[in-house]
């Protein structure tokens, strides 16, 4: 056994991050040694991870156990093809983030870099440590392991309240949700005292108690992932954390929920019912429209960001849905369509988001201004992160030849099939789902506008703007490789998919991948040529001749002269950087068409104010509906509880002594 | 394999789209000054636009990005691939499996977000409102659109357009109810999608209703050329592929140069009729207010689901 497996590469990835985490304590001040030497080591074992990941898909499960854990129950782990893709996601995403991170920490914000750094490296360890994990304790320990170094990791900038609140706000969401989790594996065991994924997996459960185990999941990991409406702390914690920690919370720590739900619901679960996949579907297009709705009207970078992920997260959880109904009526084929979908908009969206996230770090270094009202024109004075963000700007808006819509184009065209199902109001109920999937790809599309135009075109809506600066190298490293992702997942689907069809095999039993060798590696016709097909490379060679022909054809026939001066606006003399839209500007048509969406509090100036002024809130319905009565409610209860809280020692001894007594005389043989 | 003739088919349809695309919008603009008793402009007043268009220098304003000098180039590009893939002569187009209708509708967002960026490019106040008012109009037209597509797709059992144009030309001669909310939709769709009245005009320079020439304001010489030929390439294209879908009849299939030769007058013929409608719809409506567009396009959008849960509620898998 002198053989180096997969797996155990994975786990000695795992112990260099926590290890490279560690170095960083021994000059927790030295910023220059944590940043330029430790995360670039960092970004090595992530580019490890991702291509050992990628090699092993395709194989056959892997197991080991530690020798660390409980005394009966030590850690299980396990690498299959569930877990590679998501390591590979994990492994790929981390490098372009490390290396940003390296060019990105600097002395002075919160945290001494060496804490900083010990806690994103144990953050990366136990994402990659809760894909490998193989029983519920192991699981728990790298599920928490996460929550809390993510949670240090958001809290990085404590002096702030704001900051401070984001991250207790994320604590409780993530306990809550932790909780749940908890209680869907002790149903999951049902009793046998097994522990292991593995003894799970052999439990058959009456379809009760498997539903409440596949509810208390999707609350628990829905929790994490952000669904509606358990998203609140989203919103919140992730424009209160640094830039590439936003970025590692959003491309990937989302996903390891996505992972958790898609392990519980088609690995550990054997049972499946199809009601089960209507509920993911509901609440997957209710979270994805809310997501993209209040997206559109955010005025600060970053939260506009957070929505546009709890956008992304219904789209997926849509698409586990649809897997779900597809699954519960044995069309594995269609299942394994949706099922793609769903690994692929896992991928793109890791890459797009993450590349997002981190241009908003090199604007906010640039600018120090996180608000869009402040930012505008910076097209002029950052083009590299400029142009690099318009990559992710029409990745995440959907749009060809990129990486978001090779994952909506497979969804669309799994709703297409819908009308096949066997059921007498889900085969019309269904496709028209679609509709609402349509309006979120057109809605995002919007956002993504806004958040580009605003923030990197126009004029500058600050003079301090004029100072602005261009990332550095590292940072132009980081964000260039995420780029390339994106270009890649969106312009060789099918040599992806054959990729991660491993992980679709595993779990539905059949895959795409023989559909796709059929045809060329270019083309992506997932069902068959005649059916559905869609070439992005010929697609984006064509434009790009079309583009490059006409411009040189253009300047060999007529010229190529250009003069520069003011600018026309229909002869309007008043052009300065107020006469442009505000960001609160460009979205007043959505809250004005969406009106009941939000809870508005607005003030327009009437024609006789001698002080006129404007000003719009945007609020979460949620929180009056829900989590405001919640926190009185438990505020009231806790009232209650004060009345026998008198605070004199000897009344307290007397409740212990009164227990006591009730204790004996109940358990009297 | 891509054959020759299906090869010359191809950029023999992306060389019609170019040169007929132009003639398209002059018709249009002709038969407008007809209805409306006007002496009409040349036929070919569009060409002769475009022509002192690129003769002219490009006057940039200084706050000008290379994103704006970019767009143009690439909202061209986008309408001839969106050209080249839509069966307007033949289905036999090498180039149709590289975008079937869903990305064809990828297509037109990819070029409706460029030209908007460069419309908030350089920052002016009709800059931005005009890529805001596109992007309005843009994200209620594109479900509609899918929305109509999806219920061909289901009729066509696919989503490649040569597919369900072939599958609707074979067709029975049997009304399909769905059909018909879809056109009505589509037409909508369309009359939005290329800034036309009701929705926009594309005669107006009134500051408080103008859409696209907000968003064009900026531009000018082979820049402003460019956008207006692509605007033209999308009139052709909507026009093409509504035509393609809703009337198929006499485009030509297989690898036959016959049926070219039928296959141009006809359409030819259908653009003209087409181009007349259009020009008559757009006479006897007035514009809308800006917010009562939603209320249009969300008209449309709800045609469309309509016409999907018929196709879903009564049609079966017929």
């Amino acid at each position: 056994m002198s053989t180096l497996l997969p797996i155990d590469i994975l786990l000695i990835a795992a112990c260099a991050w926590l290890a490279i985490g560690l170095a960083g304590l021994v000059a927790p001040g030295n910023t220059r040694f944590i940043a330029k030497t430790l995360f670039p080591l960092g970004a090595l074992v992530g580019m490890l991870v991702g291509l050992v990941a990628l090699g092993f898909l395709g194989e056959s499960p892997e197991t080991a156990v530690l020798v660390v854990g409980l005394p009966d129950l030590p850690f299980h782990l396990r690498l299959d093809n569930l877990t590679a893709v998501f390591a590979m996601l994990l492994g790929f995403t981390s490098v372009g983030i490390s290396i940003y991170a390296a060019g990105y920490f600097r002395q002075g914000q919160g945290s001494a870099p060496g804490v900083l750094g010990l806690e994103y490296h144990v953050f990366l360890a136990s994402m990659l440590l809760v894909l490998l994990a193989d029983d519920a304790y192991a699981f728990m320990v790298a599920w928490e392991s996460m929550a809390l170094s993510s949670f240090l990791l958001v809290t990085t900038d404590h002096r702030h309240e704001e900051i401070r609140r984001a991250g207790f706000l994320y604590l409780l969401i993530a306990h809550v949700g932790a909780i749940a989790i908890l209680l869907s594996f002790g149903v999951m065991t049902s009793g046998s005292g097994d522990y292991t994924f593995a003894g799970m997996r052999a439990q058959h459960l009456s379809p009760f108690w498997a539903s409440a185990a596949y509810l208390l999941a999707l609350v628990g990991f829905g929790a994490k992932a952000g669904l509606v409406p358990i998203h609140v702390w989203l919103p919140e914690a992730h424009p209160a954390a640094p830039s590439p920690v936003s970025a590692m919370m959003s491309g990937v720590m989302l996903k390891t929920a996505i992972y958790g739900l898609l392990r519980v619901s088609f690995d550990l679960l054997g049972s499946d019912l199809w009601w089960w996949g209507v509920v993911a579907l509901a609440v997957g297009l209710v979270t994805a429209l809310f997501g993209v709705l209040y997206s559109t009207v955010q005025n600060d970078m970053k939260r506009l960001l957070a929505y546009s992920s709890i956008e992304n997260i219904g789209l997926i959880v849509v698409g586990i849905g649809l897997t779900l109904i597809f699954h519960a009526y044995r069309m594995e084929a269609l299942a394994a369509l949706a099922m793609t979908a769903v690994l692929y908009h896992c991928l793109a969206h890791a890459g797009f988001k993450s590349l997002l996230f981190l241009c908003t770090g090199s604007v906010l270094h640039a600018t120090k201004e996180r608000s869009l009202g402040k930012l505008g024109g910076l097209i002029h004075r950052m083009p590299w992160v400029a142009w690099l963000a318009l990559a992710g700007v029409i990745a995440s808006a959907g749009l060809p030849p990129l990486s978001g819509f090779v994952s909506e184009w497979l969804l669309l065209q799994s709703f297409l099939f819908s009308p096949g199902l066997p059921h007498p109001w889900l085969n019309m109920v269904v496709p028209v789902a679609a509709a609402l999937v349509a309006l979120v790809a057109a809605l995002a599309g919007f956002a993504m506008v806004k958040f580009f135009g605003i923030i990197f075109l126009g004029q500058m809506r600050e003079p301090a703007l004029k100072d602005a600066h261009d990332a550095g190298t590292w940072e132009k490293v980081g964000l260039s490789w995420l780029a390339l992702l994106t270009l890649l997942l969106g312009i060789l689907p099918s040599t992806v998919i054959s990729r991660i069809d491993a992980a679709t095999h595993q779990l539905l039993g059949v895959g795409l991948a023989d559909k796709l060798n059929e045809q060329g590696w270019w083309m992506l016709a997932p069902i068959s040529p005649e059916r559905a097909s869609y070439e992005p490379l010929i697609f984006l060679v064509t434009i790009a001749a079309t583009l490059l022909l006409g411009r040189w054809l253009v300047r060999r026939l007529y010229h190529g002269r250009v003069r520069r001066t003011a600018a026309w606006d229909c002869g309007y003399w008043f052009q300065g950087p107020r006469a442009q839209d505000t960001a609160e500007g460009f979205s007043q048509p959505i809250r004005r068409i969406f009106d009941v969406m939000f809870r508005l509090e607005m003030h327009l100036p009437t024609a006789r104010d001698s002080k006129p002024y404007y000003s719009v809130k945007v609020e979460d319905h949620f929180w009056y509906w829900l989590y405001l009565p919640l926190a009185r409610l438990v505020s009231a209860v806790s009232g209650l509880v004060t009345a026998v809280q008198g605070g004199r020692i000897a009344v307290y001894l007397l409740y212990s002594f009164l227990t006591l007594l009730g204790l004996l005389l109940v358990a009297r043989p | 394999m891509i054959s020759i003739s299906g090869l010359i088919g191809q950029i023999f349809a992306i060389a019609l789209a170019l040169l007929l695309a132009p003639v398209l919008s002059g018709w249009v603009g002709q038969c407008r000054a007809w209805f409306q008793n006007r002496t009409a402009p040349p036929l070919l007043q569009p060409y002769y636009m475009l022509h002192k268009l690129f003769h002219k220098d490009v006057v940039l304003a200084h706050g000008a990005s290379s994103l704006f000098r970019s767009a143009p180039f690439v909202v061209f590009g986008c309408m001839v691939l969106a050209c080249a893939i839509i069966p307007a002569l033949s289905t036999d187009l090498p180039l149709a499996p590289a975008a079937d209708a869903l990305a064809l509708v990828g297509v037109f967002g990819l070029a409706r977000v460029f030209i908007s960026l460069a419309a908030m490019d350089v920052g002016t106040s009709f800059g931005t409102l005009g890529g805001r008012r596109e992007m309005l109009v843009g994200f209620l037209a594109e479900p509609a659109l899918l929305m109509v597509i999806f219920t061909l797709a289901m009729i066509a059992q696919s989503t490649s357009v040569t597919t369900i144009v072939e599958t609707l030309a074979h067709r029975e001669f049997l009304v399909f109810p769905s059909l018909a909310f879809a056109g009505i939709a589509f037409t909508m769709v369309s009359l939005a999608e290329n800034a036309r009245v009701p929705v926009d005009n594309p005669a107006t320079h009134l500051e408080l209703t103008m859409i696209h020439e907000a968003m064009i304001l900026e531009y000018s010489g082979r820049h402003l050329a460019l956008i207006e030929w692509a605007a033209s390439l999308k009139l052709y294209a909507y026009s093409c592929l509504g035509l393609a879908l809703f009337f198929p009849w006499g485009i030509a299939e297989g690898e036959r140069f016959s049926g070219l030769l039928l296959a141009i007058p006809m359409l030819v013929l259908k653009l003209a009729i087409g181009g007349f409608l259009l020009a008559g719809i757009e006479t006897i409506n007035a514009k809308l207010r800006i917010f009562r567009a939603p209320e249009f396009l969300g008209t449309a959008f709800m045609l469309a689901v309509l016409g999907l849960l018929v196709r879903l509620m009564l049609e079966g898998s017929a």
